[in-house]
């Protein structure tokens, strides 16, 4: 292979890219070896188990793939504001609406989610870790790779460009020679063990250590969205895992699991991806009403309305949530029985959904609102996902989705609940959860703005993605004639669209803003919080809980602190057993990232010699005998003394 | 539930020890001593180890003492519930209407 068929050539958007991304890198580790950063970063960051680095990882790559699927859909938005433009061509718009699809859903929100769930849930359930926090490191530095091995393919070899979904027969050799599809196939297989071994990571974490007292009904709502959030994760994921390793297997060695030609059936693709991939939606939409559910009730200043339905409306829908796949295919040619008792299971899942819209609306009822920010999210959260909800039902009727199918009606509803379902609710979370992760909150003046820019910005760019579907656009066009009569819609959407990215460039600069300027004189509840991640300081010390909270009730802390009962004893302090730093989880990472490479040029025998580095990792990792170490008490003394004041 | 029969006669080591023999020794007379053909033969004997497996769990795992010992009852139907929906499931979506045609 030469090297300008290893470089992707002849496009400038992409070289400008390549350029970009060249320097970034070079600036970046310039700026870190000036600084003489690199311990730092390795010591703090990069070896760190504590689930709160971790989370905030997360979310940082979270952030950063949400501008990279961001700049992508505005690209799109770019290409089809006019009929008949050539600013991408048909080629160039397939890739880019691939990696959109896949960067958003796989690297935006998942992070985003575990990142969030890593950061709060051993805080809201009074633990001083996850169960397995080496693992832990590893989940992150496995999605880290996996999505950076996604992101090169648009500079390097080249994007993938069949769909997130990739459906066969497309995405085999014979329609898609070129690297680019193994890019989806090696990179979502590396990320999607990392995820794997995150779901059970906090099943684990949520069944066995809970603070003493905390039983089932006790537990925090958000604590219930993510635990029921990784039993989904536990049961779709290897389903994923399976279909991906055909497809690879399909791609790289020749067999035919989903072509047709030696007995194989495409069709076998669309039910394995649909069998996890529905689930897929809901894992990402659960903790996200989770997060929700606690931010109206901090700011209703009342406890959950119908805390019980909710658990059992939770657990519902995800139960509901593995029946219901055939419905992304309906127009298959399934026979009626087939397509009438999915129509069935999906309109069901509407049922418990709306339950939950009541307790919300409910829990306001006769509550003195807070309109924070993080409320005004959950605000605006209920009737937009409202919207795609409703639509959503329509779609589950079978014999009307022969209309709608593959129509941007679908694209206008899966955003419509994607949107407010996952990124109103990442939002919401950032702002609730910020002080306790930073220890300063994020300005709300700019926040605002960042709220009404996202808001309007998203409606204005998916409302007329409804119309347009309705009067026949089919998704994933890259232009359209004049004579449609679609152009004022969709100029109007890439107007929409500006103003949504504005939305987000407001967020950043509130992050900058915030972090020169903000005040560091929260406290450790700054809104009056009512669970457990509220007891400890702001930030979280590195130990999370000097000693182990005990828990009588739901809400156990918003009525402790109506009680005074919110000190420890100076007598109740015992030395805290931490865990130890690990180079492995990183180590490891990178060996995949590697062998992972080299799988997708299909260099097989440098990809064999490079696995012998994650035989390395593995071994070291078994031979490390380090138990970890114990917080003395009286440093545990000093800084719980720096925010309780003098200890009894 | 509870873990205290220490002081009580262990009646349910004793019925699982008989029952997992005589389950044994089933699955071997059926095959020395039937005249079944091979397909039915590996029917009988895939059943009797699903209650084999069964016994073992419950007699001798306890899987379901232990204050939380319910969750891995419930793990497990749940398990082999989507295990069903997912195999089944797949092969009458992929059989059924169009492809059932050829
Ligand atoms: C009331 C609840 C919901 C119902 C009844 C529903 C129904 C449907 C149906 C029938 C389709 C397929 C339509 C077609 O391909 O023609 C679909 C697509 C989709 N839905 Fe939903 N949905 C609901 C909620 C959600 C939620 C909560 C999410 C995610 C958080 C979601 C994400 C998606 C995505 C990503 C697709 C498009 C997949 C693709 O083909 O690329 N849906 N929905
Ligand atoms: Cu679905």
């Amino acid at each position: 292979m030469s090297l300008d068929e290893f470089f992707v050539t002849g496009d400038p958007l992409i070289l400008g890219s390549q350029i970009a991304i060249g320097l970034t890198m070079v600036g970046l580790v310039a700026l870190i070896t000036y600084l003489k950063r690199w311990k730092w970063l390795w010591r703090e960051w990069f070896t760190t188990v504590d689930h709160k680095k971790i989370g905030i990882m997360y979310i940082l790559a979270g952030v950063l793939m949400f501008f990279r699927g961001g700049v992508d859909g505005l690209l799109m938005k770019a290409q089809t504001s006019r009929p008949e433009l050539g600013f991408l061509d048909a080629q160039h718009y397939d890739e880019i609406f691939t990696t959109h699809g896949v960067i958003m859903i796989l690297f935006m929100a998942m992070p985003l989610l575990i990142g969030i769930m890593n950061v709060v849930v051993p805080l809201q359930i009074g633990a001083r870790d996850v169960a397995f926090p080496k693992l832990n490191a590893l989940s992150f530095w496995l999605f880290f790779v996996g999505a950076m091995l996604f992101n090169i393919s648009f500079v390097i070899g080249g994007s993938p460009d069949a769909g997130w979904t990739s459906y066969f027969p497309l995405a085999g050799k014979e329609f898609t020679p070129g690297v680019g599809n193994n890019y989806y196939a090696i990179a979502l297989q590396i990320a999607g063990i990392g995820t794997l071994a995150t779901g059970i990571n906090f099943v684990v974490t949520i069944i066995k250590m809970r603070a003493p007292g905390m039983s089932w009904m006790k537990m925090p709502i958000f604590t219930w969205t993510s635990f029921v959030t990784s039993i989904l994760i536990v049961a779709a994921f290897p389903i994923f895992t399976v279909a991906l390793a055909f497809m690879s297997l399909d791609r790289l060695f020749g067999t035919h699991f989903f072509t047709v030609a030696a007995g194989g059936d495409p069709m076998l693709w669309l039910n394995l991806f649909w069998l996890w991939g529905h689930p897929e939606v809901y894992i990402v939409v659960l903790p996200a009403f989770g997060m929700f559910s606690e931010v109206i009730a901090t700011f209703s200043r009342k406890n959950l309305f119908g805390y019980k339905s909710m658990v059992y409306a939770v657990a519902g829908i995800a139960f509901l949530s593995m029946l219901v796949w055939v419905h992304h295919f309906y127009t298959m040619g399934n026979s009626a029985a087939v397509n009438s008792i999915f129509s069935l299971t999906t309109i069901m899942i509407a049922i418990p959904t709306g339950v939950k819209i009541f307790n919300w609306l409910f829990t306001m009822r006769k509550g003195r609102i807070e309109f924070s920010n993080a409320m005004l999210w959950s605000l605006a959260f209920i009737p937009c996902f409202t919207i795609g909800g409703v639509t959503g039902v329509m779609l589950a009727m079978a014999a009307a989705d022969y209309q709608y199918h593959n129509t941007m009606f679908l694209v206008a509803h899966f955003h419509y609940v994607l949107i407010p379902g996952v990124v109103f609710a990442v939002f919401a979370g950032l702002y609730y959860w910020w002080p306790k992760m930073f220890g300063f909150k994020l300005n709300e003046k700019i926040g605002k703005w960042h709220f009404w820019l996202f808001v309007i910005g998203f409606n204005m760019t998916f409302m007329p993605m409804f119309f347009v579907g309705l009067d026949g656009m089919s998704r994933r066009m890259y232009t359209y004639s004049e004579s449609t009569g679609w152009a004022p819609w969709l100029g109007f959407s890439a107007v929409g669209s500006v103003v949504m990215a504005a939305g987000f460039a407001a967020l950043c600069y509130n992050i900058y803003w915030s972090f020169r300027y903000a005040s560091r004189d929260v406290g450790s509840d700054p809104w009056n919080g009512r669970t457990l991640e509220w007891a400890t300081a702001s930030p979280a010390p590195h130990y999370n809980f000097a000693v182990v909270p005990e828990v009588d009730r739901i809400d156990d802390f918003w009525y402790k602190k109506k009680e005074g009962k919110t000190g420890i004893k100076k007598s109740d302090l015992k030395p805290v057993h931490m865990p130890s730093n690990s180079w492995t989880p990183i180590f490891l990472g990178v060996a995949f990232g590697i062998v992972g490479f080299f799988l997708v040029f299909e260099w097989f025998t440098l990809a064999v010699i490079s696995s012998i580095l994650i035989v390395i990792g593995l071994v070291a990792n078994s031979f490390d005998y380090d138990d970890g170490y114990h917080i003395p008490v009286d440093e545990l003394e000093e800084e719980e003394r720096e925010w309780r004041g003098e200890l009894k | 539930m509870s873990s205290t029969h220490s002081s009580r006669f262990p009646w349910n080591h004793l019925i699982g020890f008989i029952l997992s023999i005589a389950l044994t020794l089933l699955a071997v007379f059926v095959k020395f001593y039937t005249s079944f053909s091979d397909s039915i033969v590996v029917w009988i004997i895939g059943t009797l180890a699903i209650f084999q497996a069964l016994i073992q769990l419950f007699m001798f795992m306890h899987v379901t003492e232990g204050k939380e010992g319910w969750i891995n009852v419930v793990n497990m139907i749940y398990s082999v519930f989507l295990a069903l929906v997912i195999v089944f499931g797949s092969i009458w979506v992929l059989t059924s209407g169009h492809a059932a045609m050829h």
